[in-house]
């Protein structure tokens, strides 16, 4: 037999983008430790169908930590307390019997609360449309070494393209900052030779999306890289900058 | 005009202010330092500094080096919490970051605050007074004598050790804004950033104390 909690939860309950939400407090019962964050917020809808309530809203897809889908800011993280993973493969281990834990939204301007706990991020799909791709269909994949590539280049680009767009570190910076995201997009292609040759014009468009879009002003704090469920670097901010002002010095 | 409108542009002007007023305060360290040397070179070179055509060009410039990194401070913080959204998290940040770094804003207004003060305690009675022809304040008399003080001299050690904190944030953030760093590089400049700030905090820290321990100085 699993090992099971009983634990409390609050959760931030929001009809719709105009009115105002609020804290609903559940507990609930013999969760097992082996089940994941998403699965226990299954088994609380289940309740709530039960009781005639309506079920908590969330985003999530594939629950296997690539899509990129499933938020919320868990006890003060965004994808909860563990390291490195998203919340469908946070488990309620990390968690201590009869914890309470607070489950909110994304919260930014640039990520409006569309019902409890789902958010836009079309935002960061409208910065992708601006530039985060290569203009030209480049075909299949190459023989190998046609291109010559360093090792170095490739495994960056290969760490940059690992950033799945969920948007954690907008939700952890306190400035609501996209750079993160922003820049590992811009990085991943800036670094090999197909994305290369639009590398200056894409910088210069993403980012000007991204202040549109309310997006606010790195300061590196490094919360994103801390929170990033993916591992990406700040190093990839750092070539951003330096991507945006050689292409806008040399306008 | 990308430089005033683009989120990195306003950083950008952040951080070149910033870096200028970084090797402001080496200077103005290293001539401090010799206060506590020789009181007759100390006044020696703060006349040099009242009267230098050179220093005299780069006291405007310095000033609106101030000015620049001020206003881009506030506008950036403003806009920063636009970004945030109106409704606030709950449950406070647990993400591991280093205090200054969330702090620069509240950090740079108690350096302001202090250099106010500070720019009326010696800066109008030093190289103001040689500008207006006045009779100048000798400057290690008035260094002397304020630091007997010790409101003043704590007050002081507080201001300085606010600074160190904001620098060693301040430091490494200008040379990541740039983009001037990369994977290996942002730890070397985190530490080159204490180093920094260290030496800087150190420097204007021991002369306070050495007016207060050295008898008859």
């Amino acid at each position: 037999m699993d090992k099971t909690i009983n634990i409390t939860l609050k959760i931030w309950r929001q009809k719709n983008p105009k009115t105002k939400g609020n804290f609903e407090t559940y507990p609930l019962k013999n969760i097992s430790i082996e089940s994941s964050f998403l699965e226990m917020l299954d088994i609380l809808n289940e309740q709530l169908i039960h009781e005639g309530k309506e079920p908590v809203v969330f985003d999530h897809d594939c629950r296997e930590g690539i899509c990129g889908m499933c938020s919320l800011y868990v006890n003060g993280h965004p994808h909860g307390p563990d390291e490195d993973v998203t919340t469908c493969q946070l488990h309620m281990r990390k968690f201590k019997d009869g914890a309470t834990i607070t489950v909110e939204p994304w919260r930014s301007a640039g990520f409006p609360v569309i019902r409890d706990l789902m958010v836009d991020r079309t935002a960061f799909d409208k910065i992708i449309q601006a530039g985060g791709y290569v203009s030209v269909n480049t075909g299949g994949v190459p023989d190998a070494n046609s291109i010559p590539i360093s090792k170095i280049n490739a495994d960056e680009a290969m760490d940059s393209a690992s950033c799945i767009g969920c948007g954690a570190c907008v939700a952890a910076c306190k400035n609501a900052s996209a750079m993160l995201f922003v820049s590992a997009k811009v990085s991943q292609l800036a670094l090999l030779p197909q994305g290369r040759i639009e590398a200056a014009h894409r910088a210069k468009a993403m980012v000007a999306k991204m202040d549109e879009l309310g997006f606010g002003n790195c300061t590196n704090t490094g919360a994103c890289e801390a929170e990033c469920p993916k591992n990406i670097s700040i190093s990839n901010i750092a070539r951003l900058n330096r991507e945006f002002l050689t292409a806008k010095i040399k306008d | 005009m990308w430089l005033l409108q683009s989120s990195i542009g306003k950083k950008l002007i952040m951080s070149i202010s910033g870096l200028f007023l970084l090797v402001f305060l080496l200077l103005h360290m290293s001539v401090n330092f010799v206060s506590i040397i020789s009181g007759e070179a100390y006044n020696e070179a703060c006349h040099f500094m009242g009267t230098n055509i050179f220093v005299q060009i780069m006291v405007p410039v310095l000033a609106a080096g101030f000015v620049i990194h001020i206003i881009y401070a506030c506008v950036l913080t403003l806009q920063n919490q636009k970004a945030r959204g109106s409704d606030k998290y709950a449950s406070s940040s647990k993400t591991k970051v280093p205090w200054a770094s969330k702090n620069m804003f509240v950090l740079g207004i108690i350096v302001l605050g202090f250099l106010g003060m500070h720019l009326m305690h010696f800066w109008t009675k030093m190289q103001l007074s040689e500008w207006l022809g006045e009779e100048q304040a000798l400057g290690y008399t008035l260094v002397s004598a304020l630091f007997k003080n010790p409101l003043y001299a704590v007050l002081y050690l507080v201001w300085i050790w606010a600074l160190w904190f904001h620098l060693t944030h301040g430091f490494w953030s200008a040379f990541q804004t740039i983009g001037l760093n990369n994977g290996k590089w942002i730890p070397r400049l985190k530490v080159i950033a204490y180093i920094y700030a260290t030496v800087i905090a150190v420097g204007f820290t021991i002369i306070p104390i050495f007016f207060w321990l050295v008898p008859g100085k």
